[in-house]
């Protein structure tokens, strides 16, 4: 445990030094969203009624940007490769960075997520359910994300082939995350599309770790 | 220092094979260090003294053949054995924003070896980049982000050195340095496997590589 929080916390730190990568997630995010009402209109109706899907696409593609650099850094300098001769497995040192990631960049979006919310006509009730669902969705992403980041890790020009293998893996995420928004302005059933989106982000959880390691090595060995 | 080591401790290859990216390089090679012995590891360019450290370090998997400690085949427990060594290759594994001393004192911490306090101010002295601690690496020369990441070698104690090239870029003063710390290690017991083509300061015993190139083997 000691290890793997020496790793989540240089990963943290060296995020938090460098900066660029949260701010410009952040900065893309609101851009994004903010796109739409200029584009379709300052009408509250419309803007509510599509505001939780191009919310979540937002987050997506926002988290999809920061991603290429994951493993890349570390990989180029030989870290990686030093961490292999230490006392955390692979699957671990991925893990670790994942926590980072999603500490360094689903946190910052969950924070903006609430004002954008009511720029695109949502209220209390539902920016609530909004923020919770970002909170469960998010671990899924960064998971997922850093098995496309571990198997373009050596290509050349990876950010282009990322987001193809990564998307398809996210719509569940999507699906579930807007759907919980979506349901309450529907007056439907929230929780279920909550409990689902926790389940995506566990079976990321389980699965995630030791794919993006298995890839990894591949690019170590 | 070494715990749990018995008198007949010793690093083995038997008869490997191995190949680099599906075409064969290494043919039928023995080899043994005991404890206290340097094995220089000598060849043409893409003789296989990479490969053949990475193997070491169980980064990478013989065609045939084992590698041994302890009479244990290596590949039976992978990830004990890469604790087991150190491996200091073309990539030096700094981040390049942070300091040295940062860079220094996490892989002390993840490695093992940061127990004590002051080891990684007596490491980064040892190899002279005492007074460069708080410089980010990225503005260091090649020679000090050598001497940087060498300083992994003096805070974490591990049996098994596996040093490919490591003079590269080092002046006469580090390069003294280098060898001291290698004395060092093999006189408390420790083993050393080193690519170079340059003298190196310590005794050592040499391994060329030539003779069991996998093309010559194919030939005879």
């Amino acid at each position: 445990m000691r290890d793997f929080l020496l790793v989540t916390g240089r990963e943290i730190g060296l995020a938090w030094r460098q900066g660029a990568a949260t701010s410009l997630t952040v900065t893309f995010f609101v851009i994004a969203v903010t796109l739409f009402p200029l584009g379709i209109g300052p009408e509250r109706e419309v803007l509510a009624r599509i505001a939780p899907g191009v919310l979540w696409v937002a987050v997506l593609l926002a988290t999809l940007l920061s991603l290429e650099r994951l493993f890349q850094a570390d990989v180029e300098t030989g870290a990686l490769e030093q961490m292999t001769l230490g006392p955390l497995p692979l699957t671990r040192v991925v893990l670790a960075k994942c926590v980072a990631h999603w500490v360094t960049v689903a946190w910052p979006l969950i924070l903006a997520a609430p004002v954008l919310a009511v720029l695109m006509g949502l209220t209390g009730p539902a920016i609530a359910v909004l923020v919770a669902a970002l909170a469960i969705g998010t671990p899924a992403l960064s998971l997922i994300g850093a098995v496309g980041a571990a198997l373009t890790v050596t290509v050349r020009r990876g950010g282009v082939l990322l987001p193809v293998l990564v998307l398809p893996l996210c719509v569940p995420t999507l699906i579930f995350g807007a759907g919980a928004v979506e349901a309450l302005l529907t007056a439907g059933p929230v929780a279920p599309n909550l409990y689902l989106l926790g389940a995506v982000s566990v079976v990321a959880l389980v699965l995630a770790p030791p794919a993006a390691a298995a890839a990894l090595w591949l690019a170590l060995e | 220092m070494m715990e749990g080591r018995t008198a007949e401790t010793c690093f083995e290859a038997r008869a490997l094979d191995c190949s680099r990216g599906g075409r064969p390089v290494l043919s039928r090679l023995d080899f043994k260090v005991a404890p206290g012995q340097a094995l220089v590891i000598t060849g043409s360019n893409g003789a296989g003294k990479t490969t053949l450290l990475r193997l070491a370090a169980a980064l990478g998997r013989p065609t045939a053949g084992h590698l041994s400690w302890d009479g244990a085949d290596i590949a039976r427990d992978r990830e004990g054995h890469r604790q087991r060594v150190h491996l200091i290759g073309h990539q030096l594994g700094l981040n390049p924003v942070l300091s040295v001393a940062e860079n220094v004192t996490f892989w002390a911490r993840y490695l093992g070896g940061a127990g004590t306090p002051g080891t990684v101010e007596r490491a980064c002295a040892a190899l002279g980049v005492d007074h460069l601690m708080d410089m980010p690496v990225r503005y260091l020369s090649a020679g000090q982000q050598r001497r940087a990441a060498l300083t992994r070698l003096a805070t974490t104690p591990r049996p098994l050195w596996l040093l490919d090239e490591p003079t590269v870029g080092l002046d006469g003063q580090g390069r003294a340095q280098l060898a001291g710390l290698v004395d060092r290690h093999l006189a408390a017991g420790g083993m050393a496997l080193v690519a170079s083509h340059e003298p190196l300061g310590f005794a050592a015993t040499t391994l060329d590589l030539a003779p069991y190139a996998a093309f010559a083997a194919e030939a005879a």
